[in-house]
């Protein structure tokens, strides 16, 4: 296709963004419209995205300086991320419609101006113009935590700078190395170039805590709860649902595919703190009284089951960890708005300040309660498959992890149902709370699509699986020679000659046995 | 279109009309649209049984839609129709269009019931994709989702706490055998490379020399997966360990005990065990924790249940004890049989259930059997229909007259299978099923005698009190209070009369299919011809062996609870310390609140205070924001600049970056 529609995805909400700056009070429609038409466009880039054709499709390429491009060019992964964050920028301007009131303009324009990034990122096939909308992504966030977050915005801003930063330098020497090493900086290339053995070690280390940090895996997640309870309820949505999917993104789009050998040795290390993250902030999670807290630390339990996945070294560990990005950049980006649909009534995120909600707001209630089943991993919904695939890769390569990763699903369960106890059942014990109405038609607006695809997902995850299922083949290939050994080596030996309850006949007994 | 197809989806279509009409649809019009649903689903499911029971059936599968493909592992949703599924499409839909019908009346009063009947349909329509599975992981899905009816369900009167903590526990403790179950089906599909049911079943007798590595141990492969797969079917099955939610799962409404956890839901663990027999037959050592599990649970369940009050908890109690029945059936191998006792036990126990019910809905919502006493000539009907009900459980019957109730039938094929199987596990077994039969026999007979016996002892009831104005003191002699307890309205008592009818027949007329008929299942289950010619074979002590306990149990309580009402009293006194602690249901609860729900917040605190506030924000960002201070490096822009900071890195690398190439 000729028509540069990836370019123009992203030149649709810089010029939003540009718009709104100027706009005042106006800036809602501008952004509603350039979101939308954004997503209407992705639609269009799904429609002709060809599940049987080249690996990267909708490819621009314009030499720039010497050495570096501006290229962009997607394959099936990319397309289903950059669906997921087009999907979910228009509901985070109609969070964000009344909740935010003090400088509307700059505020819509870093939603829409952080669209571009995460656009571009994607869809970046340059290694440096990876890096730079990679990392200038988190700027407008930056912004929105501090700008427009809560009473303790700057610490928060402040701990996710400084967990970023240390991480993005290392990268980005990384990158130099091995671009001049490689003799390009074309990430397709990069990806089947077969870095020596010795140095992917401190490559893989150098993405590495870049990506640790954006997923986040423990101990590196500590920045998360802070920025997510301070950041307003879009900029929550937007951190969940897209931002983490960075590193996730960013291991499967570099680690694997360029340091094979180093992942393979690295899996252990990998899978050491996924097993921890995994336990652990579910404990934590289980004892927060902040909403926010409780999902933001369950994000990281759900993430470690991401990297699980990833390091499983084959197929179903691939595409569940994938699907399960997408699916909790849904779900958990949903949980938030659940949050902030009350918050914006009450003003508190505290869960000890409601109760009983089923009462009052019966079709909020439902919506809860479909995300937090989603959230739970029940089958039929997205969270299913994804855990699922992901777990099922994991226990073909280590029974101890997939063990203690499975443990999640009770712990999970534990958590969200707990909250959703305190928050929906019980008796009404505060009046404010029993007296909030139940959600407006915008907020069914933003609720009714995610609930509708978390349920697609489940039900028919194949919409999701067919894009990207060629070009997690290749990557399986790459990936094959380098697979961890699996610890569970299946030896048949000579069967055995009758069932385990065989008895024999009764005296005088004339049936089957007999004969 | 296949029938399946109708059987399925109504009761799902019917959910979401009722669900979400609710306030539009009304309450009458939820109600018709779900029950109708359901009696469609049941009109059309006994054809397919009974096709299966004359042999004019054969198995098939209706494919639905695709579900999941990743590299070689696929499952889609697809049904299957075989005899194992017809039985047990039979009892849930004909229970459930029951249950449907008497909530008509039971939940009269409530202000929200198209949300109950949605759920009671949803609930039915999760059942059915369980039981029509055609591979373990949409076998899974239906799993789930009766546990997230049952949730909801439980749940249902969310405002009251209890209800809000059981319909939780009721999850999680289901998640802990899930998690053995998920386990399960990836350890199938690493063996077998599928996981499709016929598939697995095929290749499984060729695996059963294999070993394989788990958690480190190198084990017997099928050992492993079969043990995985279990420990989910006790989660279900409330089987001794796991069994902690199913008293607490009380909390929910009557007719919901009744369906989900009593007929259904709670017998998918068995169901699991039978769809499956032929793997499970190449695992000796997990059928034998299957048969001491069974066997335990049988008897644990059952001293519970003669020492509580509450008339629902015991009937839980006992439905806990009769699935540790069908549990050691199908561990020594006779799955038919097993079968046969979930068919029977599903119309007796909802019986039993939607009876209780009654009673409850005449005594003003009293559940407490202290407060019951002579209402067999107030109830009648109610009262002949738990008699029934009663002499189904306790399996009266005579082996040499050929006649008996439904539980006869099943339990004492279950004993006698046992018996005859003859090693030293099922032979124990067998003595833990008769024993427990005992104990069935009084803890059935003492809820008939206190409820429908002896003085009626209802002005003690709060509820009572609430309903006719007076204390006890007010009351005088007079202990009935002035309360009138009436009869059910007909909806009610027309699924006590089917469901009567089966109780008393069921054993009778289906006996000859389900245990001696090899072509009625056709594969379906495992069929050990000769274990079944041997469980005729036994000596006639052992086919005696449960009458007369049953004959025994009856006399203890009429001796305890009618002829010297002050024998319980004395036996406390005596030995207070066993009563305590079958009581506290053997201190299973306080237990595991100690080791497992304490200590999770416990580690949830510290791991929160301790690691992530006191040790890894500490010596990381503050730590760090502490020596940039100490240092004096412009502490202010770490305040304020540095969001400028971040970008001239960024800039700085970029020209860096850009110079380096060009050079």
């Amino acid at each position: 296709m000729d028509f540069p529609i990836l370019t123009v995805m992203m030149l649709v909400p810089l010029a939003g963004a540009i718009a709104c700056l100027f706009a005042g009070e106006g800036s809602r429609l501008i952004a509603l419209l350039s979101t939308l038409a954004t997503f209407a466009l992705g639609v269009l880039l799904w429609i002709n995205f060809d599940n049987d054709g080249a690996q990267w499709q909708f490819t621009e390429r314009y030499e720039l300086v010497a050495g570096f491009n501006y290229a962009l060019g997607i394959d099936g992964i990319a397309l289903m991320l950059i669906m997921l964050s087009v999907f979910l920028m228009p509901i985070c301007i109609l969070a964000s419609w009344e909740a935010i009131q003090k400088r509307v303009g700059e505020y819509m324009a870093a939603f829409l101006f952080m669209e571009v990034l995460m656009i571009g990122t994607f869809a970046a096939q340059d290694i440096f113009l990876f890096y730079i909308m990679f990392e200038a992504g988190l700027i407008p966030m930056y912004l929105i935590i501090g700008v427009w977050g809560g009473d303790n915005r700057i610490y928060a801003s402040y701990k996710f700078f400084l967990y970023t930063l240390l991480g993005s330098v290392l990268m980005l020497v990384a990158m130099f190395w091995m671009v001049a090493t490689a003799g390009t900086s074309d990430i397709p290339t990069l990806m089947q170039y077969n870095f020596p053995v010795g140095a992917q070690t401190w490559l893989w280390l150098a993405f590495f805590a870049s990506f640790a940090v954006k997923v986040p895996m423990w101990p590196f997640h500590t920045w998360l709860p802070d920025a997510h309870v301070q950041a307003p309820t879009a900029g929550s949505v937007i951190l969940a649902g897209v931002l983490l999917k960075l590193g996730g993104y960013g291991f499967i789009r570099f680690s694997l595919p360029m340091f094979p050998v180093a992942s393979a040795e690295f899996a252990w290390l990998v899978f050491a703190l996924s097993m921890v993250a995994v336990v652990y902030t579910s404990l934590v999670a289980l004892v927060q009284a902040d909403m926010k807290k409780l999902i933001a630390y369950s994000s990281v339990a759900h993430m470690a089951i991401v990297t699980v996945g990833l390091f499983a070294f084959n197929v179903q560990g691939l595409e569940g960890a994938i699907i399960i990005m997408l699916s909790h950049g849904l779900v958990s980006g949903a949980l938030f708005l659940c949050v902030g649909v009350i918050y914006d009534r009450l003003h508190t995120r505290e869960i000890d300040r409601y109760g009983g909600l089923s009462i009052n707001m019966p079709y909020y209630a439902v919506f809860f309660l479909l995300f937090t089943m989603a959230s739970i991993g029940l089958p039929g919904t997205s969270g299913f498959v994804g855990e699922f695939l992901s777990l099922a890769g994991i226990y073909q390569v280590s029974t101890w992890v997939a063990l203690v990763c499975t443990t999640g699903i009770i712990l999970g369960a534990a958590y969200m149902l707990y909250l959703y106890r305190r928050v929906a059942f019980g008796a009404q014990k505060n009046e404010d709370a029993a007296a909030m109405g139940d959600i407006t038609a915008r907020e069914w607006a933003m609720m009714a699509p995610i609930a509708a695809v978390v349920m697609w997902m489940g039900v028919y995850p194949e919409s999701f699986l067919a894009p990207m299922r060629e070009d997690i083949k290749a990557l399986d290939a790459r990936l094959v020679l380098a697979a961890p050994e699996s610890d569970s080596q299946l030896v048949v030996g000579a069967p055995k000659e009758s069932a385990a309850n065989a008895v024999a006949a009764p005296e005088g007994y004339e049936g089957e046995g007999a004969h | 279109m296949s029938p399946i197809l109708i059987i399925v989806f109504a009761p799902l279509i019917a959910a979401i009309i009722a669900g979400f009409g609710n306030r539009a649809l009304g309450n009458t019009g939820a109600k018709v649209v779900t029950t109708g649903a359901l009696f469609l689903s049941a009109i059309l499911s006994w054809p397919i049984f009974i096709a299966f029971l004359t042999g004019d059936a054969i198995a098939e599968v209706v494919p639905v839609l695709k579900w999941v493909q990743s590299g070689e592992m696929t499952f889609d949703w697809e049904l299957r129709v075989d005899a194992l599924t017809a039985v047990m499409l039979v009892v849930i839909n004909t229970v459930s269009a029951l249950v449907h019908l008497y909530s008509w009346g039971y939940m009269e009063e409530d202000p929200d019931q198209p949300r109950f009947f949605a759920y009671l349909s949803l609930f039915t329509f999760a059942m059915l994709m369980l039981v029509t599975a055609d591979n373990l992981v949409q076998m899974f899905f239906g799993w789930e989702g009766v546990g997230l009816a049952s949730y909801l369900l439980i749940g249902f009167w969310f405002k009251k706490p209890s209800a809000g903590a059981a319909a939780i526990k009721a999850f999680v403790v289901n998640r802990v055998g899930d998690l053995g179950f998920m386990l399960g089906i990836f350890g199938t599909y690493l063996v077998f490379k599928t996981t499709s049911i016929p598939e697995i079943l095929d290749a499984a007798p060729a695996m059963s020399g294999a070993t394989i590595g788990f958690l480190g141990m190198r084990l017997q492969t099928m050992d492993v997966l079969c043990i995985l797969l279990f420990i989910g079917a006790m989660g279900k099955s409330a089987q001794l360990g796991l069994h902690t939610w199913l008293p607490d799962a009380m909390e929910g409404p009557t007719p919901v005990s009744a369906l989900i956890h009593a007929a259904t839901m709670v017998t998918a663990g068995v169901f699991m065990l039978c769809r499956l027999s032929p793997m499970f037959e190449t695992a000796p050592t997990a059928l034998m924790v299957v048969t001491v599990t069974g066997g335990a649970t049988c008897f644990f369940a059952a001293t519970i249940g003669t020492t509580q009050w509450d008339i629902k908890r015991v009937i839980a109690y006992s439905t806990c004890s009769q699935l540790g029945y069908m549990f050691f059936a199908a561990g020594v191998g006779a799955y038919g049989v097993a079968m046969f006792h979930l068919f029977t036990h599903a119309f007796f126990k909802a019986l039993l259930f939607l009876g209780a019910g009654s009673v409850i809905h005449a005594m003003h919502h009293e559940q407490d059997m202290r407060y019951y006493g002579g209402l067999r000539k107030h109830i009648p009907i109610t009262f002949w229909a738990m008699m029934a009900g009663t002499l189904a459980i306790t399996g009266l019957g005579v082996y040499h007259l050929g006649v008996g109730f439904a539980g006869f039938w099943s339990k004492d094929a279950i004993l006698e299978v046992a018996f005859a199987r003859g090693t030293g596990l099922s032979v124990t077994a067998f003595w833990l099923g008769v024993t427990a039969a005992l104990l069935t026999s009084f803890y059935s007979w003492r809820l008939m005698f206190l409820t429908f016996w002896g003085k009626p002892r209802w002005i003690e009831s709060e509820h009572i009190q609430h309903s006719v104005h007076k204390t006890p003191e007010e009351a005088g002699e007079d202990t009935t209070g002035g309360y009138h307890p009436h009869e059910s309205p007909l909806t009610m008592l027309v699924p006590l009369g089917l469901l009567t009818v089966g109780a008393v027949l069921a054993g009778q007329v289906f006996a000859p299919s389900f245990l001696d008929d090899a072509a009625f299942w056709d594969g379906s289950v495992f069929y050990n011809a000769n274990l079944i010619a041997a469980m005729h074979a036994v000596p006639y002590w052992v086919k005696y062996s449960a009458l007369i306990v049953m004959i025994l149990g009856f006399a203890g309580a009429y001796l305890a609870y009618i002829a010297k009402p002050d024998i319980p009293a004395k036996f406390v006194g005596t030995f207070g310390w066993l009563h305590n602690f079958v009581f506290r249901k053997w201190y299973f609860d306080e237990l595991y609140d100690r080791i497992f729900v304490k200590p999770a917040f416990w580690f949830g605190r510290q791991f929160w205070k301790l690691g992530d506030i006191g040790t890894i924000d500490r010596f990381g960002p503050n730590g760090i924001a502490a020596v940039v201070q100490r240092g004096s490096v412009a502490a202010k822009s770490i305040q304020s600049g540095y969001l400028y900071t971040y970008a001239l890195i960024m800039l700085l690398g970029l020209i860096a970056a850009v110079t380096y190439v060009l050079l």
